[in-house]
């Protein structure tokens, strides 16, 4: 990888062990690798390889026990988080949920106020502004999510398996609509997912996680020709690179 | 919709209003009769009449609304300051686990003293004027509360936390758009257990010395062998009691409107 060009993150020879009662966890070691600015990064990998830890390290909520994070000009980027669980407050509807980023960071009523309006029509939830969340499916849910974490226009949009919950239809259907919000945006995104073929449909690289401790086993350039739809997934450039994910994720 | 289908369930399994005050009659009623057919004296048990006259004479005297202000005066202020201090200490103690270590032992001895027994104790020390009743009270109100404090704060979404931090959210904003509301359910049903409990607190500060208050009224018709005024200060405590209790119920039906959207 080229090391001294421009990157969105870096890498640097990661390791994280958390306290145990007895000895430590490793649950990553030694990863090194550079993510180029705008790049759509998907992380493949076993569970407890370490996946979710890799999103927290990088979302700042943890720090590395061994090696460094990098970043532009050392400064810890602005990062829009989504959980498995759209993870949305029950007090707040949809509109109060969204906008949250903006309160905190106590921006102009007017300005938020368009903002939020602009979210909500990009997630498709206009009839839906001032429902409960309580009496949202899934996937509008998880829609909201994504907003809240796009709204303030963050540098780094990390996703831990956000479409894991989600039913097969409603799932491709999400996944669609995030690489249309990527395309517009072009953002560097991190998404974090069980699914090789929703891996291969949107990523321009997939990096697969082994067993814990979890190491880098396979880094991959993801070169299916864009725009990719569903019948790529019959290409048959489509179906060697799934057949060599598959065997990485097993070894 | 929803709420349609949630209303028509309430009333499927809540009795009608008329269903309350027909068990009341029904209960005066039968009061009625058994002084009447045991002809009890009426220092033992007077009649529910005897007792609407003594509430009569009380309130055209005034002295019923005093030591009625009196009691909800203490009661009041002890609530304030029990919920305040406990709901205060409680979030310190959910920041700080050093803190939990050394005073939990402490918190919970605390706990085994009954209020009636230390009452005296806090009426020799401080009076037995408005301030031991404040203080009795918020003693009572105040493990209850400290223990719901620590359950909801702890009830908190580790993600919801996750997500604070990444938004750069500074302590204050935590606590006000987090903390607070996640906690708030807990924080009410606490309330809840802890307004009645003020009623009892305060009456226990006045039975153990005082010169006010319904507690008071109660020793005074007891001494006085006027059995019909400690049913009347009975029954004006447990009036308190119930209308305390459900402003908490309202209280709760206004801030938690989103837990009916499920
Ligand atoms: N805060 C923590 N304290 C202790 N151990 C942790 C902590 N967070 C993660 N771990 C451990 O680190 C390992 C990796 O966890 P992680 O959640 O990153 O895996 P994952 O790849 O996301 O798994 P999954 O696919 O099931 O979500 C696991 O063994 C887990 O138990
Ligand atoms: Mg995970």
């Amino acid at each position: 990888m080229n090391e001294t060009g421009s990157f969105a993150f870096q890498f640097q020879d990661v390791s994280m062990t958390f306290p145990e009662k007895d000895g430590e966890l490793e649950a990553l070691e030694h990863i090194h690798f550079t993510v180029p600015p705008r790049q759509f990064l998907c992380i493949l990998g076993p569970s407890g390889s370490g996946k979710s830890t890799l999103l927290r390290l990088l979302a700042g909520l943890l720090t590395p026990t061994a090696g460094s994070i990098l970043y532009p000009q050392d400064q810890q980027p602005s990062v829009g988080l989504v959980f498995q669980q759209a993870n949305l407050m029950p007090w707040r509807d949809v509109w109060e949920n969204i906008t949250l980023p903006l309160e905190l960071r106590k921006l102009p009523e007017a300005e938020s106020a368009g903002r939020t309006q602009r979210m909500v029509e990009l997630v498709g939830l206009q009839d839906f502004a001032h429902a409960w969340p309580a009496t949202l499916s899934g996937g509008m849910a998880q829609r909201v999510a994504i907003a809240r974490a796009l709204i303030q226009d963050p540098d780094l949009l990390l996703l831990d398996e956000p479409f894991g919950a989600l039913d097969a239809i409603t799932r491709e259907r999400m996944g669609a609509e995030l690489l249309h919000i990527w395309e517009q945006s072009r953002k560097t995104v991190v998404l974090v997912t069980h699914s090789i073929s929703e891996s291969l449909l949107l990523s321009d690289r997939v990096i697969v996680l082994s067993r814990r401790p979890g190491t880098v086993c396979l880094d991959m350039l993801n070169d299916l020709p864009r725009p990719r739809s569903e019948e790529t997934r019959y290409d048959p450039r489509f179906i060697q690179l799934s057949r060599h994910l598959r065997q990485a994720i097993q070894e | 919709m929803m709420k349609k289908q949630s209303n028509t369930q309430k009333h499927a399994s809540k009795p009608a209003g008329w269903t309350y005050p027909l068990a009341l009659l029904l209960f005066l009623a039968g009061w009625q009769l058994l002084v009447f057919l045991f002809k009890f004296p009426a220092f033992i048990l007077p009649s529910p009449l005897q007792v609407g006259q003594r509430f009569l004479t009380a309130c055209n005297d005034g002295s019923l609304l005093r030591h009625l202000l009196a009691t909800l005066t203490e009661m009041l202020s002890g609530l304030a300051i029990g919920i305040f201090s406990a709901t205060l200490l409680g979030y310190l103690l959910s920041k700080s686990k050093f803190l939990e270590r050394v005073l939990s032992p402490f918190l919970v001895a605390s706990q085994a003293v009954p209020v009636a027994a230390i009452a005296p104790l806090l009426i020799i020390w401080f009076g037995s004027g408005v301030l031991s009743k404040v203080l009795i009270c918020s003693l009572t109100v105040f493990f209850p509360m400290l223990v719901n404090t620590l359950i909801g704060l702890h009830a908190v979404p580790a993600a919801m936390r996750d997500l604070m931090t990444t938004l750069h959210a500074t302590r204050w904003q935590t606590f006000t758009r987090l903390e607070m509301p996640a906690s708030l359910p807990v924080l009410l049903g606490g309330m809840r257990v802890s307004a009645t409990l003020s009623v009892i607190g305060a009456v226990v500060g006045e039975l153990a010395g005082a010169d006010k208050g319904l507690g008071f009224l109660i020793n005074v018709g007891r001494g006085q062998y006027d059995t019909a005024l400690v049913f009347v200060a009975v029954f004006t405590l447990v009036f308190l009691a119930l209308i305390l209790y459900g402003s908490v119920l309202l209280l709760e039906k206004r801030l938690l409107r989103w837990q009916e959207a499920k």
